[in-house]
């Protein structure tokens, strides 16, 4: 499934951060955006998933097929690492966890309580529910966030298989992942401050 | 659907899940409503049926503001959004699970709380049975409120402000089944409204606490 988004206009909180931004995702391929703090890539991302709306433009090819991985990992602390990770599952109607299990080296945490877990064993986790859900595009904010080097390799190494299998990606990163990837700096896009949201519950902001 | 009612029960019933809250604060209020008002039998059995409906409905808004604000701190609420499920399933599925960990528990332990209060014997079986029919209502309403507030830190007091009208309907026509049948009169007219009422917020709020949640996250 081809993702394709023409002329965005995002705003967060009420501000347009982001004016007539283009691009297009083919299956197979990875996209990297980059672009300092407060640029909108997280605002990009939640709109391409669905969580919030653009301004202006259009997506095409999101609905149903993307799998989002934001800023939080979704864990409960009182549910074990299999159990969390079979919710998931279950809510995107799979049942097998073990190839994720594998994926991330978790077979020897598979049930210890996601509270007792160390930051960067709660994001391996967490980016492990991605390979739970069979969703074909893949759209992760800061992935690699509190990853040690090892899990870096585990999760590039994901990434490449998911793109082997007719997925996509698209992230936003700092780090190179060593997959082969287009970049897109968002930089350029930035909405002037002139632009006006013009929602009705601007006034309120 | 059925994966996340399982999920939220097993995290109500694991420690910290809040499971025993609203049990305990209905056995709280009704064990010291005797010590404020005084022993007195007679009083006691006229008041038991309001006193047994106004803590059921305290207990159950006393655990709302758990109900979707920890799924909204650790992302499971983005999450659910971006999932095949659709958001108003979700919300009635955690609405269940609320009513089933607080609703259900209120209603089991009000007989026996009801001796407590003296309840007449006629009563027992009309506050069960309102109950069981009012606090469906309850967790649906409150999910509601959890909706509007999701986004707010320490939003309980606004939550409890914006419930608590919406629960007044509920309450009159409970508490009116439940005293009616202690007083051994007929109590078909409050609990047809009550019936109605639930069933009325079971059909209509789900796609509003579904609406408010999307714009609560964007």
């Amino acid at each position: 499934m081809t993702l394709s988004a023409q002329n965005l206009t995002l705003a967060r909180g009420g501000i347009p951060v982001v004016a007539d931004l283009s691009f297009t995702l083919e299956p197979g391929h990875a996209l990297i955006l980059r672009g300092p703090n407060g640029a909108g890539k997280t605002t990009l991302l939640r709109t391409i998933a669905g969580l919030q709306p653009a301004l202006r433009g259009q997506i095409t090819g999101a609905a149903d097929q993307i799998a989002y991985a934001g800023h939080a990992d979704g864990l409960k602390a009182m549910l074990s690492v299999r159990e969390n990770l079979a919710f998931w599952a279950q809510v995107f109607g799979h049942s097998d966890i073990s190839a994720a299990l594998d994926a991330y080296a978790l077979h020897p945490l598979a049930d210890r309580l996601a509270g007792t877990l160390s930051a960067g064993q709660k994001r391996r986790l967490g980016l492990s529910r991605l390979l739970v859900t069979g969703c074909p595009i893949w759209v992760l904010d800061e992935p690699t966030v509190s990853l040690d080097t090892d899990a870096v390799a585990m999760f590039a190494a994901a990434v490449k298989h998911h793109l082997a299998q007719g997925g996509s990606a698209l992230m936003a990163t700092h780090i190179d992942l060593g997959v082969e990837a287009e970049v897109l700096d968002i930089t350029p896009y930035r909405a002037k401050t002139t632009l006006r949201a013009g929602a009705s519950d601007e006034a309120f902001l | 659907m059925i994966a996340l009612l399982i999920r939220d029960l097993r995290l109500a019933l694991r420690a910290g899940g809040g499971f025993g809250l609203g049990l305990a604060f209905f056995l709280i209020v009704t064990t010291l409503v005797p010590f404020s008002v005084g022993p007195e039998p007679a009083l006691l059995a006229s008041i038991a049926p309001g006193v047994l409906w106004l803590g059921a409905l305290l207990a159950c808004l006393l655990s709302l503001d758990r109900l979707l604000a920890l799924d909204f701190e650790d992302g499971t609420l983005d999450l659910l959004l971006t999932a095949p499920l659709p958001l108003e399933a979700a919300v009635s599925v955690k609405a269940l699970a609320h009513w089933l960990t607080t609703g259900l528990p209120l209603v089991l332990a009000a007989p026996v709380l009801g001796v407590l209060l003296n309840l007449p014997v006629a009563g027992y079986g009309w506050l069960v049975v309102s109950l069981a029919l009012g606090t469906p209502a309850l967790s649906v309403i409150g999910t509601f409120g959890a909706a509007l507030t999701v986004g707010i830190k320490r939003g309980g007091l606004l939550l409890s402000l914006l419930v608590l009208p919406l629960y007044v309907p509920t309450l009159i026509f409970g508490a009116e089944a439940a005293r009616r049948g202690a007083a051994g009169t007929d109590v078909s007219t409050p609990l047809l409204m009550l019936a109605g009422i639930t069933l009325a917020t079971i059909a209509c709020m789900p796609f509003a606490s579904a609406a408010v949640l999307r714009m609560g996250l964007r």
